[in-house]
């Protein structure tokens, strides 16, 4: 155990060796990289992507895929935004609880359908992708919401909060970030997420609950996505049914692996996937500043998550060597 | 009927109607006449064959794709990325020949930008062993990026001589139409009655079975994910030709349509079943639900919703039909 403890560390490590490379070399080129005020625009690119990692995370523990989460995070933001537009009266905080629950719903749906029919998650969740973001498009009647209808407060919450001027998003997502470090390590919720991942046969054999486990892990991705998509319309004040959410899953898949979370199920960790959108937020944030134009970014993510898996084949088949040299 | 008396080793085999009836090819069939006979109520334009033959060429490059991915699924494999191909390759040859070369060398660039991918795939997805699923999540993404840098936000145009493949008929029938049939014919025959069909089959039902069967399936699987990368740069280039111009985002999201074909066709999603005649007839389905769909001036977005439930319902549907009828 001591020694693949041992490989995750010296992953996890890795990550940390890159980010201070990376800003460093940026650093030398354009010095105002490594001033307060970019930490705080990295900051601020990651709380909605580092939410749906740690979502992510857990599904890819248990050895699932949630392709879906753009889309949910899309129709989550569209239903609180319409409430907002609708019923100005209603206390703005409301919209939280049921963007949750709201996203919570449609995990669910992911839930059932890859439970109930026993069905690959991969392909369920594209199908659900494109049918959560048509429905987002039928409940705005295509309208986008306007920055004039989602409350100030929300949008303040971006900006500012009473803890030393943090943005309330980053305090949010960190505290995601916490709770899923709480859950994946010290509850018997996260224990058989990663038992089921590493061994769905015996999972089911030791007593694990498997069609409870799966339901409860594709819950909390639509619920973390629900959150994320209130969030969104904090951020950027606006939701809009094309463009909200759209290809969010690319990036929070780029940031998990890059994270060292297996595909496989069963390997991940809360640290190595909030390094890992770290990682992301810093060559986002160095992007426009070294004069590369922002088209190249979807190309950087693609590769970034080639190369994160085949670090991750060859730290596994290290791990699996050195393994078989010590038993033998 | 012949009299077939079970032996004790036999389970008695199950009657012929039920055989020819009880597959997901009949259900698309059905699915289509159903189709069919609902969209005519809705316009009666749907009772004119070259209506139809036009809206079919808005799809036939991705059904021409969705015809080899059929057979990669049935490897056991998948690929994601057969959408971000077609775009990149068909920015690849634009920019190309925009640069001035001569239009039959860009063609072959073009193709070869394909080829490439396709090996990208096969050397992450069979030379290191990873998971294709996730693999091609990420090619998608890279070749969607590459293309992004390449056109920019611009769209660029191909030559006059080049446009208008959608244009040119064949005895009445556009030319995408024809290539398709054709292409499906081919492959039909390859998978249905080769020995490297019948390879690919058994790869897919039981990989090490066949390996003990001496079927080299990792040639087999790296030659599919090539064939894929070739078609699917050809059919960028035949869309850059019924577009006149070429955008990064051309067929964006196009790989659920493409997965969404093989999966109404009946192609099982864990490999080993499915058939060309399949996809084949699926192909013709999708046109007349979404031309139905376009003919009821339905919403973009509406359709979208309908994809996303197809996909789900043909995945449930098919995955019924083969444990029903599994013994």
């Amino acid at each position: 155990m001591n020694l693949v403890r041992n490989i995750l560390f010296r992953r996890e490590a890795g990550i940390l060796v890159m980010i201070v490379l990376f800003c460093i070399a940026v650093g030398l080129y354009k010095p105002q990289f490594l001033t307060g005020q970019s930490l705080r625009i990295i900051l601020l690119l990651t709380p909605l992507i580092m939410i749906g990692a740690m979502a992510q995370m857990l599904v890819l523990v248990g050895r699932h895929v949630d392709l879906s989460i753009g889309s949910m995070l899309g129709f989550s933001a569209m239903v609180v935004g319409l409430m907002y537009r609708e019923f100005p009266d209603l206390w703005w905080v409301i919209g939280f609880p049921i963007a949750i629950a709201t996203g919570a719903v449609l995990g669910i749906f992911n839930g059932l359908l890859v439970t109930i029919f026993k069905l690959p998650s991969i392909i369920v969740t594209l199908g659900t992708l494109s049918l959560y973001r048509g429905l987002t498009f039928i409940i705005s009647d295509a309208r986008q919401i306007n920055r004039s209808d989602i409350p100030s407060e929300l949008k303040l919450m971006s900006r500012t909060s009473p803890v030393f001027d943090i943005p309330w998003i980053i305090l949010i997502a960190f505290g995601i970030a916490l709770m899923t470090y709480v859950i994946a390590r010290h509850t018997q919720l996260g224990r058989q997420i990663y038992a089921l991942g590493s061994n769905p046969e015996a999972a089911p054999l030791r007593g694990i609950d498997v069609t409870k486990v799966t339901l409860v892990v594709f819950a909390l991705s639509g619920a973390l996505s629900g959150l994320a998509g209130i969030l969104y319309a904090s951020r950027w004040g606006f939701v809009n049914p094309s463009n909200t959410g759209a290809g969010f899953e690319f990036q929070v898949i780029a940031a998990v692996v890059i994270g060292g979370v297996s595909i496989n199920g069963g390997v991940g960790t809360v640290m190595g996937t909030v390094l890992g959108v770290l990682l992301l937020g810093c060559v986002a944030a160095a992007l426009p500043l070294l004069g590369i134009p922002g088209s190249t970014q979807n190309a950087i993510y693609g590769s970034v998550i080639l190369i994160a898996l085949l670090i991750d084949r060859s730290v596994r088949q290290r791990g699996a060597a050195s393994i078989s040299r010590g038993g033998a | 009927m012949t009299d077939t008396t079970p032996t004790r080793e036999m389970a008695p085999a199950r009657p012929t109607w039920h055989v020819v009836l009880v597959r997901p090819e009949t259900m698309t069939l059905l699915l289509i006449i159903i189709g069919l006979v609902g969209a005519s109520i809705l316009s009666p334009f749907f009772l004119d064959a070259s209506y139809i033959m036009r809206s079919f060429t808005l799809t036939a490059e991705m059904s021409i794709v969705a015809l080899v991915l059929t057979m990669v699924i049935i490897s056991g494999e998948i690929d994601l990325s057969p959408a971000a191909n077609m775009a990149l390759s068909a920015c690849v040859f634009a920019w190309v020949q925009d640069a001035g070369v001569a239009l039959p060398l860009a063609v072959i660039v073009g193709l070869l930008a394909g080829l490439a991918m396709g090996a990208l795939n096969a050397f992450m997805s069979i030379r290191m062993q990873l998971p294709s699923i996730i693999v091609t999540i990420g090619t998608l993404i890279f070749f969607r990026g590459l293309a992004q840098i390449i056109a920019g936000d611009r769209s660029i145009r191909v030559p006059e001589s080049f446009v208008g493949i959608n244009a040119v008929m064949v005895f009445g029938v556009p030319l995408p139409v024809v290539i398709f049939v054709l292409c499906a014919i081919v492959l039909g025959l390859v998978l249905g009655t080769t020995v490297i069909g019948r390879q690919i089959y058994q790869i897919g039902t039981n990989q090490q079975a066949a390996l003990h069967a001496g079927i080299n399936a990792k040639r087999i699987k790296v030659g599919l994910f090539l064939l894929l990368g070739v078609v699917s740069a050809a059919a960028g280039m035949m869309a850059a030709s019924r577009l006149g111009s070429v955008r990064y985002d051309l067929v964006l999201g196009g790989e659920l349509q493409m997965v969404l074909m093989a999966m109404l066709g009946g192609t099982y999603i864990f490999g080993g079943r499915g058939t060309i005649l399949g996809t084949f007839l699926a192909a013709w389905l999708l046109v007349i639900v979404s031309t139905g769909m376009t003919v009821a001036n339905l919403l973009p977005a509406i359709q979208l919703t309908v994809l996303g439930i197809l996909l789900i319902v043909a995945i449930i549907a098919t995955n019924f039909i083969y444990a029903r009828t599994q013994r």
